[in-house]
C-alpha cells in the first residue's frame, strides 16, 4: 500500500471542511524544512489474537481495529493483557522465553506474522516507548536519538538533521539543544521520556506503541507528554496503555476496555465513560472496582 | 479517646546484650581476618625492598654461585607475555562463553551444563592444568619440550571460567529494558549485543578480567610443567621463559642469603605489579554506571 492511499484512508472519517484542513495542515509539514517526508500512520487489525506464556493464555481471542493518526487507549486493571496485547502488535512478546502469539495482526493489508515477514522490520514500522524511561546509559543525547536509526542499519542521510528534527518532533530540542553531548541519562525523568520518544520517531515508523509511558512521571511531564501524543496523532498511530483513565479521557479519540485477557468493549471515548455499552466496562470506568 | 498516657517499653536487657555481643564477634571475626593479610604485607615490604634497586630490574639471573646473583628482568619480562598470551586467549572466549549464556543460550539444557562445567573448572587446582598440558604439549612434544607459549594455554585454561563467570554477572546486570529499547527499535539481535549490551557492561567486563589476570599472573604450578625457566630475557613465546613464581619458586629453596632475598624481592614485585592491575580494575569500575 502506497503512501496516498493510506492518507485517503485516514481521511475516509472526517467530513469533507475537515478533510481540507488536514490536507492544508499536511501540506505545511511537508514544507517544513525539518520534515523529512510526510510520514502517516497506518491502520492495526486484530482478528482472533491470542497470546500464551507458557502454557497460561493471557489474551484470549481479540478483535480489534487501530484507526491510522487516531489514539486509542487500552485501560483495564492490572494483569488484564493490557500490556501483552500491544507487546504482540509489535512482536516484541515473543522475546520472552516460552512465550508465543496466535491469530492476526495486520498492518494495513500485511499480514505482520507472515512467514515471510522479518520480525526486525515489523519493529522499524511499529515503534515502542516502554513504560520505564530507557535511554543507553553509555550514549550522550544525540547518540541516544541517533541510536534508533544506528541500530536499524541504516546509513547515510544527514544524521544531524535527524536528530534534531526527532528532538523537535518530541518537543525536547529547545530543551537540549546546548548540550547534545551530555549523557542521556542525566535528564530528568520527563525529558528522558520524551529523548526515549525522539528515538522512536527517528525510525520514521508508522505505528507507536506507548506503553504506560507516563506512568514513572510527575503530573508535569506527564502533562507534556500528552500535549506529545495529540501532536503525535497527525503522524503516527498511537497504541496507547494507560492506567489512568482521566489520561484516557484527556487523549484517546477511541478507548478499549480489557479485563482478563478479553476486550469487553471499545468505542469513542467519550462514550466509554459517559455511556459505556457494558455493565463491567461502567463499574471500573466509574470506580467500584480495579 | 485513650486516658492512659501513651507508652511503649523500652529495649529488653537481653537484646542489648544479645547485641552487644553479636558486635563484638564479628568485629574479632573481621580483625582475625586482617592479622594475615597485614602481617604478610609487613614481611614481604621488611624482607622484599632490601633487594630492590636498579640493577634489580634491569639485569638477568647471573646463575653465578658466588657473588652477585643478579636481577630479575627476565622473571619481569617472562610474566609479562606469558600472561599477555594467556589474556589474549582466555579473555575473548570467556566474554563470548558469557555472552552466549546471557543472550542465546540463557534457558536451555545445553547452557545448564555448560554452567556447570565452568563452576567445576572453577574450583579444579591450579596445578591439574598445568599437568594436562605437560602431558598434552610437552611430553606429547607439540612444537619442542618446555615453551612459554605453553604457560600461556595453562594459564589461559585457568583464567577462562573465572573471565566466563565475571562476565556472565555482570551481563546479566544489564537491564532487560535496554536490550528491549534496543529490539523495539528494529536492531538485529547481534547489533543490541555488540551495540548496547557489551558497551553498557565494558567497565564490568575489564574488571573481572584483570581479576583473572591478577590471578593468573601468581600461579606457579601451571608454569612449572609448562614454561620451566631460564635466566636470560627472552622475548620469544616458543621458548623456555622465565616468571616471577618460578623465579621465587627456584630462589627461596637456595642456601644463600642473597638468593632468598632476591626471592622476596620478586615477592614484592609481583604483588605490587598485581597491586597495580586491581587498582586499575577499581578505578574502571568507578566509572561503571551500572554498580
Amino acid at each position: 500500500m502506497t503512501l496516498e492511499n493510506a492518507s485517503t484512508k485516514a481521511g475516509e472519517d472526517t467530513l469533507a471542511s475537515e478533510q481540507t484542513e488536514q490536507e492544508a495542515s499536511r501540506f505545511e509539514r511537508e514544507s517544513d524544512a525539518t520534515t523529512k517526508r510526510g510520514a502517516t500512520g497506518r491502520s492495526v487489525t486484530l482478528r482472533g489474537l491470542k497470546a500464551y506464556y507458557g502454557d497460561s493464555e493471557a489474551i484470549k481471542g481479540v478483535d480489534l481495529d487501530y484507526e491510522p493518526n487516531k489514539v486509542t487507549a487500552m485501560i483495564g486493571p492490572s494483569g488484564c493483557g493490557k500490556s501483552t496485547m500491544v507487546r504482540c502488535i509489535n512482536r516484541m512478546h515473543e522475546e520472552i522465553p516460552h512465550a508465543r502469539a496466535e491469530g492476526e495482526i495486520k498492518l494495513d493489508e500485511l499480514d505482520i506474522y507472515g512467514d515471510d515477514v522479518d520480525v526486525v522490520a515489523v519493529r522499524r514500522v511499529i515503534g515502542m516507548v516502554f513504560q520505564k524511561p530507557n535511554p543507553f546509559p553509555t550514549m550522550s543525547i544525540y547518540d541516544n536519538v541517533a541510536a534508533g536509526v544506528r541500530l536499524s542499519g541504516h546509513k547515510g542521510g544527514d544524521m544531524k538533521q535527524t536528530v534534531e528534527r526527532s528532538l523537535r518532533g518530541a518537543g525536547l530540542w529547545d530543551e537540549v539543544k546546548d548540550r547534545l553531548d551530555e549523557p542521556g541519562i542525566g535528564l530528568s525523568g520527563g525529558q528522558q521520556q520524551r529523548l526515549c520518544i525522539a528515538r522512536t520517531i527517528a525510525v520514521e515508523p508508522e505505528v507507536i506503541i506507548m506503553d504506560e509511558p507516563c506512568s514513572a512521571l510527575d503530573p508535569v511531564a506527564t502533562l507534556k507528554i500528552e500535549e506529545l501524543i495529540s501532536q503525535l496523532k497527525e503522524r503516527y498511530t498511537i497504541i496507547l496503555v494507560t492506567h489512568n483513565m482521566q489520561q484516557a479521557g484527556r487523549v484517546a479519540d477511541t478507548t478499549a476496555f480489557m479485563l482478563s485477557g478479553e476486550l469487553v468493549e471499545v468505542d469513542q471515548t467519550e462514550k466509554i465513560f459517559t455511556n459505556p455499552g457494558d455493565k463491567r466496562t461502567e463499574d471500573y470506568v466509574s470506580g467500584k472496582f480495579g | 479517646m485513650n486516658a492512659q498516657p501513651a507508652s511503649l517499653p523500652g529495649v529488653s536487657p537481653r537484646r542489648r546484650r544479645t547485641d552487644k555481643v553479636a558486635r563484638v564477634l564479628l568485629l574479632s571475626a573481621t580483625l582475625i581476618a586482617l592479622v594475615p593479610l597485614v602481617l604478610v604485607v609487613y614481611y614481604l615490604i621488611k624482607k622484599g625492598i632490601g633487594a630492590w634497586n636498579l640493577d634489580f630490574f634491569t639485569t638477568d639471573p647471573s646463575g653465578r654461585f658466588f657473588g652477585d646473583p643478579g636481577g630479575i628482568r627476565s622473571a619481569i619480562v617472562g610474566t609479562t607475555l606469558i600472561v599477555g598470551l594467556a589474556t589474549v586467549i582466555a579473555v575473548p572466549t570467556g566474554i563470548g562463553v558469557a555472552l552466549y549464556l546471557v543472550e542465546y543460550g540463557s534457558e536451555s539444557r545445553f547452557a545448564n551444563v555448560v554452567r556447570y562445567f565452568v563452576d567445576v573448572m572453577t574450583g579444579v587446582p591450579s596445578i591439574v592444568f598445568g599437568l594436562f598440558i605437560y602431558i598434552v604439549l610437552v611430553l606429547g612434544g607439540v612444537a619442542g619440550g618446555f615453551a612459554g607459549w605453553k604457560g600461556s594455554i595453562a594459564l589461559g585454561l585457568l583464567m577462562l571460567p573465572v573471565v566466563t563467570r565475571a562476565s556472565e554477572v555482570v551481563l546479566k546486570l544489564v537491564p532487560d529494558s535496554l536490550r528491549e529499547a534496543a529490539l523495539a527499535l528494529g536492531a538485529p539481535r547481534w547489533r543490541v549485543v555488540w551495540k548496547v549490551v557489551l558497551p553498557t557492561a565494558l567497565p564490568g567486563l575489564v574488571t573481572g578480567s584483570l581479576l583473572a589476570i591478577a590471578r593468573a599472573a601468581g600461579e606457579t604450578a601451571p608454569l612449572l610443567f609448562t614454561a620451566f625457566a631460564v635466566k636470560a630475557t627472552t622475548t620469544n613465546l616458543g621458548a623456555q621463559m622465565n616468571s616471577l613464581p618460578m623465579q621465587i619458586f627456584s630462589d627461596v629453596r637456595q642456601a644463600q642469603d642473597r638468593l632468598v632475598e632476591r626471592a622476596w624481592g620478586s615477592a614484592l614485585t609481583l604483588v605490587g605489579m598485581i597491586l597495580l592491575l586491581t587498582l586499575v580494575a577499581r578505578l574502571v569500575q568507578r566509572r561503571s554506571r551500572l554498580a
